[in-house]
């Protein structure tokens, strides 16, 4: 397993799209660490061989007829909107 | 009629409505007037909406006087975890990012409720997203403990538990991703139970682990938990992992299969070594118990339960770090003033930085680093790897015992602020429910007793889609005790 002790922690804070202060980030690396360290115990087990699980019950694929429904109207949809204006979300400008 | 109304069992409340002896208005009033009365010092609710409860009940008295009622859950107060979208309602999750998103839609398993005719009442706190043990990372308040208000409810689903231990709600819904119901019940002297993965659907769940989470029922007796895990039970077009079988009739169940000589295993991992954690001696004296009725108690192992924890903490943060990543100051989240402009990101990191509590920023960075470039293979496939060798591990003990019995938790409710400087401390009080959430299967909590004044609870684990059984195995139980009697002195 990688090497914990060597989180780089502006990076997945970057990944994460978190703003950390300087504090927090000393906090959280250290705390990631000692839980990295705790997990690291899974290398005590050969899983080689073993298929990953990703859902509990073995499940087949479910099908369905592609046919539009009823879906929430624009204006509901929109309600919890921070901002927005003529049925759209306003973005601030992100090119010149 | 000895205990007041906010105290009764749904089932003697549902006879009492169907004989026309109360009303559902009388009895919303007197859950209404309890939590007024106890809430600041309880503070289970984030909210709750008094005339909209009122006019439930009014339409509930109606139907009855018609003659249609539907069923024993009609009219019945049942508390809504936070997390639980129930239209033109608050759905905060405990989080300041969504402080003011009003639900545009009915969660499942809230239109099911609305179906059956139950009073929907409030919403309960929570540990933010659910993620916690003992609803301390609430954004919005701290809950209490009804029986020493200086500890924990126990979490996430704190506000559920409380309520309902409190009065405050004849029962409530809860979540449960790996322990979250169980775990507060047991802190509070409730029945709680978590359904097989994929028997309640989580269309209107907010998500936090979806290969995790599942909707359950808490109440205080083992009969109303029955009833309300068969009102939101069942196969939802909505959520492509509930599953297509049939929903027993629960209730039918519990006196169907009375009597029954049950084989118990007791899981050898968890009971070595732990001699001295302050729940076991109520939970050996249920063990006793079951003996004494002439069921069979045998040690199983379950050899991989030490790599639970670090398997669980892998494949929830991962899933969490992208279930979260909705909430981006966008669409329908709290979005920052303040941010630079000439970052196009910068908004998200801003909106996510100031809506975001420390468990959740923690969890979504241990997550977007076990998923990320370099790690995957180490972390995230290795964890469902080990998730593959814990599930077996049940498959083989199920072959050999009905059910499994263990504490629900190693301690009864500890005091605030004990483990808040150290997560992974917090982390291993969830030692004993974290497993049946990765095998996805049923496990139930029922109170079995009391250490230093606080409530102790018994898990049975029990086999994939038997919660049945489960609910059974802890009716005999509860009818041969008094633990659904006793409430906390508030």
């Amino acid at each position: 397993m990688a090497d914990a002790s060597h989180i780089d922690i502006d990076k997945v804070a970057e990944l994460a799209r978190i703003a950390l202060t300087d504090e927090e980030k000393a906090k959280f690396s250290s705390q990631l660490e000692s839980i990295l360290g705790y997990i690291d115990k899974l290398n005590e087990l050969d899983t080689t061989d073993v298929e990953p699980t990703a859902h509990p019950h073995s499940v087949e694929n479910v099908w369905r007829e592609d046919r539009a429904t009823s879906e929430l109207p624009t204006s509901e949809a929109l309600k919890n909107a921070p901002k927005q204006r003529q049925n759209m979300f306003v973005v601030p400008k992100v090119v010149e | 009629m000895s205990a007041e109304l906010y105290y009764k069992s749904a089932s003697e409340l549902s006879g009492l409505l169907d004989r026309k002896e109360i009303s559902s208005v009388e009895l919303t009033q007197s859950v209404i007037d309890r939590t007024k009365a106890v809430d600041d010092l309880v503070q289970a609710f984030n909210s709750f909406d008094e005339e909209d409860a009122l006019a439930q009940a009014e339409e509930s008295d109606a139907r009855r006087k018609r003659g249609e009622s539907l069923g024993s859950l009609d009219g019945i107060p049942v508390g809504i975890k936070d997390v639980l979208a129930v239209k033109d309602q608050p759905l905060t999750c405990s989080s300041k990012i969504l402080a003011d998103f009003i639900s545009p839609y009915d969660a499942t398993c809230i239109q099911k409720l609305k179906r059956s005719g139950a009073v929907l009442w409030g919403r309960l706190n929570m540990d933010e997203f659910a993620m916690g043990s003992s609803t301390e990372n609430s954004a919005t308040k701290v809950t209490g403990n009804p029986w020493k208000l200086d500890c924990i409810p126990g979490g996430s689903s704190g506000g559920s538990a409380a309520a309902v231990s409190a009065g405050e709600a004849i029962v409530s819904l809860g979540s449960d991703t790996g322990g979250s119901i169980r775990q507060p019940a047991s802190h509070c002297g409730i029945v709680g139970l978590k359904p097989t993965y994929g028997r309640v659907s989580r269309y209107g769940l907010a998500a936090f682990a979806s290969s995790l989470d599942q909707v359950g029922p808490m109440g205080r007796t083992v009969w109303d938990t029955a009833a309300l895990l068969e009102s939101i039970s069942g196969h939802d077009p909505n959520d492509s992992t509930s599953y297509r079988i049939d929903v027993p009739d629960y209730v039918q169940a519990i006196e169907q299969l009375k009597g029954r000589k049950w084989t118990f295993g007791l899981p050898k991992e968890y009971f070595e070594n732990a001699e001295d954690t302050a729940s076991m001696g109520p939970v050996k004296e249920a063990i006793e118990f079951y003996k004494s009725l002439g069921c069979e108690i045998k040690e199983v192992s379950l050899p991989h339960t030490a790599y639970a924890v670090a398997t669980y903490y892998i494949v929830a943060t991962a899933e969490a770090s992208s279930n979260l990543a909705r909430y981006d100051g966008i669409r329908y989240t709290h979005r920052a003033e303040s941010f630079d402009a000439k970052d196009s990101v910068d908004i998200y990191c801003q909106s996510r930085a100031e809506g975001f509590g420390n468990e959740v920023k923690r969890r979504v960075l241990l997550g977007t680093y076990v998923l990320s470039s370099g790690y995957y293979d180490a972390y995230y496939l290795k964890a469902q790897k080990t998730r593959t060798l814990i599930r077996r591990d049940f498959e083989e003990v199920f072959k050999d015992v009905d059910a499994l019995l263990t504490p629900t938790a190693p301690s009864p409710a500890f005091k605030r602020g004990a483990h808040s400087g150290d997560p992974l401390s917090m982390y291993l009080s969830d030692i004993y429910t974290i497993s049946a959430n990765l095998a996805g299967i049923p496990g139930l909590s029922v109170p079995c007793g009391y250490v230093d004044g606080l409530p102790v609870g018994l898990q049975i684990l029990g086999k994939p889609f038997k919660e049945d059984e489960i609910l059974a195995m802890g009716n005999e139980f509860e009818s041969a005790h008094n633990f659904k009697h006793e409430h906390p002195g508030l």
